[in-house]
């Protein structure tokens, strides 16, 4: 054994027996790097996010002014395209939120309760795997499907029906697709941790299944609901690529990109709307009951 | 188990002192913008290396290499996607040059953030093609602050066999008459530099309104392009804003007439897809001009490697280096001798690369100021563009 080992130990040893007894500094000590992280990484660059939202671009140089005024918060509110853009982000966010609700109980209820031991295995891959492609070739795949002699087109065809082509009902598509397994994962994680028993339990006493669904797994997975639909939700507010490249339509996401190296303080102003609605919605969730079984 | 509320209220307290601190920091940062650099009076040994800020494709392995081995000076490359990123990567002040655009050059004179160019020291910029000197996005107050790099032209390009007859003017897409009968099938360009077509059409076609630069509008010019715009927009199909999304659009049918740059027609040509330009008779642009754009490679105001930049200048004009540039790209060259290096004889040919009067009609890009040029300050600054842009897509 050498000699520096020796040091190493009478080290760690002094660290162990300063840190015995006092188990602030054990917990401070180990949160300081994370905690330190989340604050300077993620809460400071916020911070500076909100304060930039008040700050003003000079005219002539175009330089940004470090000063307090309510300027972009007012071109926000008064002109209409900001409205109609704010309005049409939440929409879209909220009807790909509930399309994937939708899609993705079925899903998760038969991966947790019905499927064997196999058949879970393997649902939980195939939900998976989509993840493991790049993002941009998915919303690229789709770009193509949805062209006018696409692949949906000419499917539609012989029906005599046209696919939707580019536009809103696109971005809702694709976003749905992309989104989808952030929704089957947390419900099923959600539907797993309901006791089998507690479904027996509610069908002995008689109640329908209708019934049991309605009265026990849905209130039992109700925060998992919720927990997938902050995902998708404020995946579809933040998401400017997808409305780029299957519509015309701005989200605001684009507008953000529009304005982020010449407008700084309007696109900071403009990064507040998603935060201030992820708020409401949050506020409206726990009204809901969603955070009360958690 | 609820947890204690003294350590979370020591987390809450670390965390409250932490935004604390960085709104500080956010209080006192930014800093006062330095004045524009002096030219180099002469060139010395390269320094070993040197930063660039690119348009991808302009900084290549195979014009990079040659460059290295001949001079020693190691690049580095920053690709940027925009005109915007490239202003603030410059101001940034860790790079030496930057292959600029019309409409960022003007921004980085005012800003100080670049030094005019010694052209003494870059011997190939005598044969650059003369129009491409002396010009308002790269000359400012008598003084050249970059070497061309090479440049293009927007120009209407259309499917053949579904917009008849072929069209000689921009109308076909910015009158909502014609615009109409192509609802949906229209590809505009993607940025709010796309003010400025409207504006070239306007200047033709409601002369009353005085437009002469496309990119110095007063309110009421400016609004009068903005609203042609914004009543094109119902039958806009697509805005594209890189080329491989127009390519496709033009391929499968989304898109039959727009506006384009001269590699894209050439790529769908070479595809075999029925798209047609400007024909010669008309000197390859529909009547009222278009709108086009010319790179210059600018020196940084704190270049760290100025010796090694002005090779760069140097050899990026080299007639060689200069053809395959231009080629690799898909450009029309700055250097006149470049001509007769190019892998594809007629490439200079297919580019109008010596044709002043094809160039005479294209207004390069350049950044929107205030000042209007005669003194007066009542132009549109380029952040009304941009707002502009965002209320004409909706």
């Amino acid at each position: 054994m050498g000699p520096g080992l020796d040091v190493d130990q009478g080290l760690s040893r002094r660290l162990a027996s300063f840190f015995d007894g006092r188990p602030r500094l054990q917990v401070g000590a180990l949160l300081a790097g994370p905690l330190g992280w989340l604050a300077i990484g993620y809460l400071g660059s916020l911070a500076i996010l909100l304060i930039a939202a008040f700050w003003s671009v000079d005219p002539l140089s175009g330089e940004v002014v470090q000063g307090f005024s309510l300027e972009n918060i007012e071109v926000l509110f008064d002109e209409p395209v900001y409205r109609s853009i704010v309005g049409r982000t939440v929409a879209i966010a909220a009807l790909v939120t509930l399309t994937d609700a939708l899609l993705a109980f079925p899903i998760a209820f038969y991966m947790a309760k019905l499927a064997s031991r196999r058949g879970k295995a393997l649902l939980l891959v195939a939900v998976l795997v989509p993840l493991w492609s790049s993002y941009l070739v998915k919303v690229l795949s789709w770009r193509t499907m949805l062209s006018s002699d696409g692949v949906i087109d000419w499917v539609l065809q012989p029906f005599g029906l046209h696919g939707p082509g580019y536009g809103n009902v696109a971005v809702w598509l694709v976003m749905s697709y992309l989104w989808l397994p952030y929704m089957v994962l947390p419900i099923y994680a959600g539907l797993e941790r309901i006791p089998n028993s507690l479904i027996s339990a509610s069908e002995d006493l008689g109640a329908a299944p209708f019934t049991t669904f309605r009265r026990v797994i849905l209130p039992l997975s109700f925060p998992a609901v919720v927990a997938g639909s902050i995902f998708t939700f404020s995946l579809t507010l933040g998401d400017y690529i997808t409305p780029r490249l299957v519509s015309n339509n701005q989200f605001i996401g684009n507008v953000i990109f529009n304005n982020i190296s010449n407008n700084l303080p309007l696109a900071s102003a403009l990064a507040l709307v998603p935060i201030v609605v992820m708020v409401a919605y949050l506020l409206v969730a726990r009204k809901l009951g969603a955070f009360e079984h958690v | 188990m609820r947890t204690p509320a003294h350590p979370a209220r020591t987390a809450w307290l670390v965390i409250a002192g932490l935004l604390a601190l960085m709104l500080l920091l956010a209080g006192c940062g930014g800093g006062g913008s330095s004045s524009g650099g002096e030219e180099l009076a002469e060139l010395g040994k390269g320094e070993g290396q040197v930063n660039l800020i690119s348009w991808a494709g302009y900084v290549e392995p195979e014009w990079v290499k040659p460059f290295e081995a001949k001079t020693g000076c190691k690049v580095n490359d920053k690709v940027a996607g925009t005109s915007d990123e490239m202003v603030q990567l410059m101001r940034s002040g860790q790079y030496d040059g930057v292959s600029a655009s019309g409409n960022a050059t003007a921004r980085l004179v005012d800003g100080g953030d670049v030094s005019p160019v010694n052209v003494s020291l870059v011997p190939n910029y005598k044969t650059v093609f003369s129009d491409l000197k002396d010009q308002p996005y790269n000359t400012f107050d008598g003084k050249p602050y970059g070497i061309p790099h090479g440049r293009g032209a927007n120009l209407l390009m259309w499917n053949s066999d579904e917009v008849k007859p072929a069209p000689t003017s921009w109308d076909v897409m910015l009158d909502p008459k014609k615009a109409a009968k192509y609802k949906g099938k229209i590809s505009a360009y993607d940025d709010p530099i796309y003010i400025a077509d409207a504006a070239v059409y306007l200047k033709t076609h409601q002369p009353e309104l005085g437009i002469e630069d496309p990119y110095e509008l007063n309110e009421e010019q400016f609004n009068a392009a903005v609203e042609l715009l914004k009543e094109q927009r119902p039958y806009v199909g697509e805005y594209w804003s890189d080329a491989a999304k127009q390519i496709s659009a033009f391929a499968n049918g989304d898109s039959t007439v727009g506006t384009t740059w001269q590699y894209q027609y050439f790529a769908l040509q070479e595809e075999g897809e029925p798209v047609a330009a400007s024909p010669a008779s008309q000197g390859f642009l529909p009547k009222e001009g278009a709108t086009g754009w010319s790179d210059t490679w600018m020196i940084s105001s704190e270049a760290k490697h100025p010796n090694c930049m002005y090779m760069w200048m140097n050899w990026i004009i080299e007639p060689q280096v200069n053809a395959e540039v231009a080629e690799y790209f898909g450009e029309a060259p700055a250097q006149e001798l470049a001509c007769e290096h190019t892998a594809e004889k007629d490439f200079c040919a297919k580019y109008h690369a010596e044709e002043p009067a094809f160039w005479k009609r294209v207004y390069y890009w350049e950044t929107p100021l205030a000042d209007c040029g005669n003194g007066s300050e009542e132009c549109m600054d380029y952040n009304k563009w941009v707002q502009a842009w965002t209320s004409i897509k909706g």
